[in-house]
C-alpha cells in the first residue's frame, strides 16, 4: 500500500525575468483541472496561453472524485477521456439506506447507446496528471509555468499586467485576457475585493480516503452508497464511494459542535473507519474536516479578468457539481474566447458566458444547497419532516423521491440564451447539450458526439437539405437500410429516436444545440450561426 | 399510494417551499401551521375517500415506526 507517487513538475526560469515578453493573448491563473482543461481547449482552437501555478505538484489528496458523463464527453474532445475511463471506476447506481435498511436506489443512466457512463470516480491527482501530460502535446501553444505565483495584477482597460514571483525573482507579464482558475479561495478574487455571497453551512464533515484490499461494498460493481442515521455512525449521515487503486472515499457528517482539529486526529478517525470496515488492514490516504458553503460571484467577467470554476462559484460536494460545473464553464468559455481573439465574435458573445454559466451556477447551487439542507436539518420541525419522509419511504414511492442525498450533476439547459435561434420544430431544444447515439460509418462504429464539437457543425437526421458549402462539417445520418457512402447509419435507431426525423441541427463548438431546422436555406443556417456567435 | 408520484419532478421545489414557510417559527407555531396546512390541503383534495385513505396511510406509517423502535 504505497499510494500515489507525487512527481514534482519541472520549473524553468521564465523568459520575462531577462527581457520583456510580448503581450500574451491569454494567461490562465491556476493549473488545476479547470485551468489545464481551458488551456487545452484553447490550444485545440489554435489559441496560445500561459498557465501560471504557485505550486509544482498535482492536487494533494483525491479532492474531486466524481466525473460526470458530460465532463467525460468534454474531456473526449480534449483527448483524455479514454485514459480517464481506463483508470477510473465506472458507476451508475446509487443506493440510499436508513439505518441498515436500503430504502431506495436510482440508476443514473438506465439506457444504452452512450459512449460514456453516467459517472466515473477518479482522484483529482490523476485527472491533473493526465491533463498536464495532454497539455505537453501542445508545446507551441501551451506554456506551463509552475512555481510562478501571481502576487498582483492590474487591468489597464485594453490588457492586464501581472506581477509574478518565481524562485529566480519577480517579473511582469502582459495579457489580453486573464482567466482566474485559482480555486475556491481565489487570490485573484480577493485581490479585487469582489463579494462572494451565498449560504454557509455550520455542519462539519469528515472526508477520509482509505486504501483497503477488500471492498466494503456488498455488491460486485461499484456504486454510490448513502446512509441516513447508519448504525455505525449514529444520528448522522455517511457516504461511500470507490476510487481506483482500492481507495474508498468515506464522507461522515460530524454535526455542528465538532472540533475540526480533534476530529482529524488518528484517535478519532481510526475508530470511525473500523466501525465501517471492521478489523481489516487499511491505510489512510487522505483526510480532512470540512464545512461547506454555496456561494458565487455575481459577475464572472470583470472587463479583462474572467473567473471560471470554483473561483466563480462553490457548492457543497453532494451532487458532484463543483468540478463538473467548472469543466462546463471551460466548455462554454473556450470557444467564445477563441472567437473573440480571432475577431469572429459579435459584441454579445463573451457576455453570454456570464448569462449561460450564471444560469448553471444557480442551478448547481440550488441543488447542492437543498441536499445539504436535507442532511443538516436546522430546527426541530425540519428534523421531524425529514424523519417522517424517511419513515414513509419504507412504503411510499413519493417519499423515497423526496429523500435528498444529492441530485447528481447533469448538464444545465441553456434554454432562453441570447445565442439560440427559436426552433419550433425542435425535438432536442436549443440550449441543450447534445445527446450521444451510436452510428455506423461503413464497418466502423462511431458516436454522434464524436461528429460534433470543436467548431460549429451541422447534422441532418433523415432528409438532408440542399444547402451550399457553409464552411462547416455537415453530417448526414440515415436509417441503416438507406445508408450510402456519404452518410452515417443510425445503427440502433437511437439517433432519430433522440433527435427526431428529417430535422437538421446546428451544434455550437461546445456541442450545445444552437438551432433546429425542418428544411433550411443556406441563409437561415448562416443567420443562426451568426446569432450563436453573438451578432445580435 | 405507490402509484406515479403526484409531485413528479417538483418534489424538491415543494420541500424547499415547505421548509421556508416554517423558517423562524417556534415549535408551537410550526405545529399550528402544519395543522392549518392539513385543513387547507383537505379542502383542496376535496374527496372524502382519498382523505380517508391518506389518514389511514399516515397512521399506518407511524405505527410501523413505533414497532421498529
Amino acid at each position: 500500500m504505497a499510494g500515489y507517487a507525487y512527481e514534482p513538475f519541472g520549473y524553468s526560469k521564465p523568459p520575462g525575468l531577462d527581457k520583456n515578453e510580448p503581450v500574451h493573448p491569454v494567461v490562465i491563473i491556476g493549473a488545476g483541472p479547470i485551468g489545464l482543461a481551458l488551456a487545452i481547449d484553447l490550444a485545440t482552437k489554435g489559441v496560445k496561453s500561459v498557465v501560471l501555478d504557485d505550486n509544482n505538484v498535482v492536487s494533494v489528496g483525491s479532492r474531486a472524485i466524481c466525473w460526470s458523463k458530460r465532463t467525460l464527453e468534454i474531456f473526449d474532445r480534449l483527448g483524455i477521456a479514454d485514459r480517464m475511463l481506463e483508470k477510473g471506476v465506472t458507476w451508475k447506481v446509487g443506493r440510499l439506506f436508513h439505518g441498515d435498511n436500503e430504502i431506495y436506489n436510482f440508476n443514473l443512466l438506465p439506457e444504452d447507446g452512450h459512449k460514456f457512463p453516467a459517472f466515473i470516480n477518479l482522484q483529482q491527482y490523476y485527472v491533473e496528471q493526465f491533463l498536464v501530460e495532454r497539455a505537453r502535446d501542445f508545446p507551441d501553444l501551451i506554456d506551463l509555468r509552475f512555481l510562478n505565483k501571481v502576487i498582483n495584477h492590474k487591468d489597464t482597460g485594453e490588457r492586464v499586467s501581472l506581477l509574478i514571483e518565481t524562485p529566480d525573482g519577480a517579473y511582469t507579464l502582459e495579457a489580453e485576457f486573464v482567466i482566474a482558475c485559482d480555486g475556491a479561495g481565489s487570490p485573484t478574487r480577493k485581490r479585487m475585493d469582489l463579494a462572494f455571497e451565498g449560504q454557509n453551512f455550520d455542519e462539519h464533515f469528515l472526508i477520509i480516503d482509505v486504501e483497503l484490499d477488500e471492498s466494503p461494498f456488498k455488491t460486485e460493481t461499484a456504486e454510490r452508497w448513502f446512509w441516513f442515521e447508519p448504525t455505525f455512525h449514529a444520528g448522522q449521515s455517511a457516504l461511500l464511494h470507490k476510487q481506483p487503486d482500492n481507495i474508498y472515499r468515506i464522507d461522515l457528517q460530524l454535526g455542528f459542535e465538532a472540533d475540526p482539529a480533534a476530529e482529524v486526529s488518528d484517535e478519532r478517525v481510526l475508530p470511525r473507519i473500523k466501525a465501517i470496515i471492521g478489523e481489516k488492514p487499511f491505510r489512510v490516504d487522505w483526510k480532512s474536516v470540512y464545512r461547506f458553503r454555496c456561494a458565487r460571484l455575481k459577475e464572472f467577467i470583470h472587463n479583462r479578468v474572467i473567473f471560471a470554476g470554483d473561483s466563480a462559484h462553490v457548492v457543497s460536494p453532494f451532487g458532484a457539481r463543483g468540478g463538473n460545473g467548472g469543466i462546463q464553464d471551460v466548455d462554454n468559455l473556450a470557444w467564445k474566447l477563441a472567437a473573440v481573439l480571432k475577431g469572429d465574435a459579435g459584441d454579445g458573445l463573451l457576455e453570454s458566458y456570464q448569462e449561460e454559466r450564471s444560469l448553471a451556477a444557480d442551478e448547481n447551487i440550488k441543488n447542492s444547497s437543498r441536499a445539504t439542507n436535507f442532511m443538516t436539518p436546522k430546527s426541530q420541525i425540519e428534523r421531524e419532516f425529514r424523519a417522517e419522509i424517511l419513515n414513509l419511504a419504507s412504503q411510499h414511492d413519493f417519499a423515497r423521491k423526496l429523500i435528498n442525498s444529492g441530485r447528481l450533476s447533469v448538464p444545465c439547459s441553456l434554454k432562453g440564451s441570447s445565442l439560440e435561434t427559436v426552433s419550433p420544430n425542435a425535438v432536442v431544444e436549443p440550449g441543450t447539450a447534445a445527446m450521444d447515439a451510436p452510428l455506423k460509418n461503413g464497418a466502423n462504429a462511431e458516436w454522434l458526439l464524436g461528429k460534433t464539437g470543436g467548431d460549429f457543425g451541422l447534422v441532418s437526421f433523415g432528409r438532408k437539405p440542399d444547402v451550399a458549402a457553409l464552411g462547416m462539417p455537415h453530417h448526414h445520418i440515415v436509417e441503416m437500410c438507406d445508408r450510402h457512402k456519404d452518410s452515417l447509419g443510425d445503427v440502433s435507431g437511437l439517433a432519430m429516436k433522440r433527435y427526431g426525423r428529417d430535422l437538421t441541427y446546428l451544434f455550437r463548438p461546445d456541442q450545445h444545440v444552437a438551432a433546429v431546422f425542418k428544411n433550411p436555406s443556406t441563409m437561415e443556417i448562416e443567420a443562426a450561426k451568426r446569432k450563436a456567435l453573438g451578432h445580435g | 399510494m405507490d402509484e406515479e408520484s403526484g409531485l413528479g419532478l417538483d418534489g424538491d421545489d415543494f420541500y424547499e417551499l415547505l421548509l421556508r414557510c416554517h423558517e423562524g417559527l417556534s415549535e408551537e407555531d410550526s405545529h399550528a401551521l402544519n395543522t392549518r396546512l392539513v385543513l387547507l390541503m383537505a379542502e383542496a383534495i376535496g374527496d372524502i375517500e382519498v382523505l380517508d385513505k391518506l389518514l389511514r396511510a399516515a397512521k399506518e406509517s407511524g405505527k410501523s415506526l413505533k414497532n421498529n423502535v
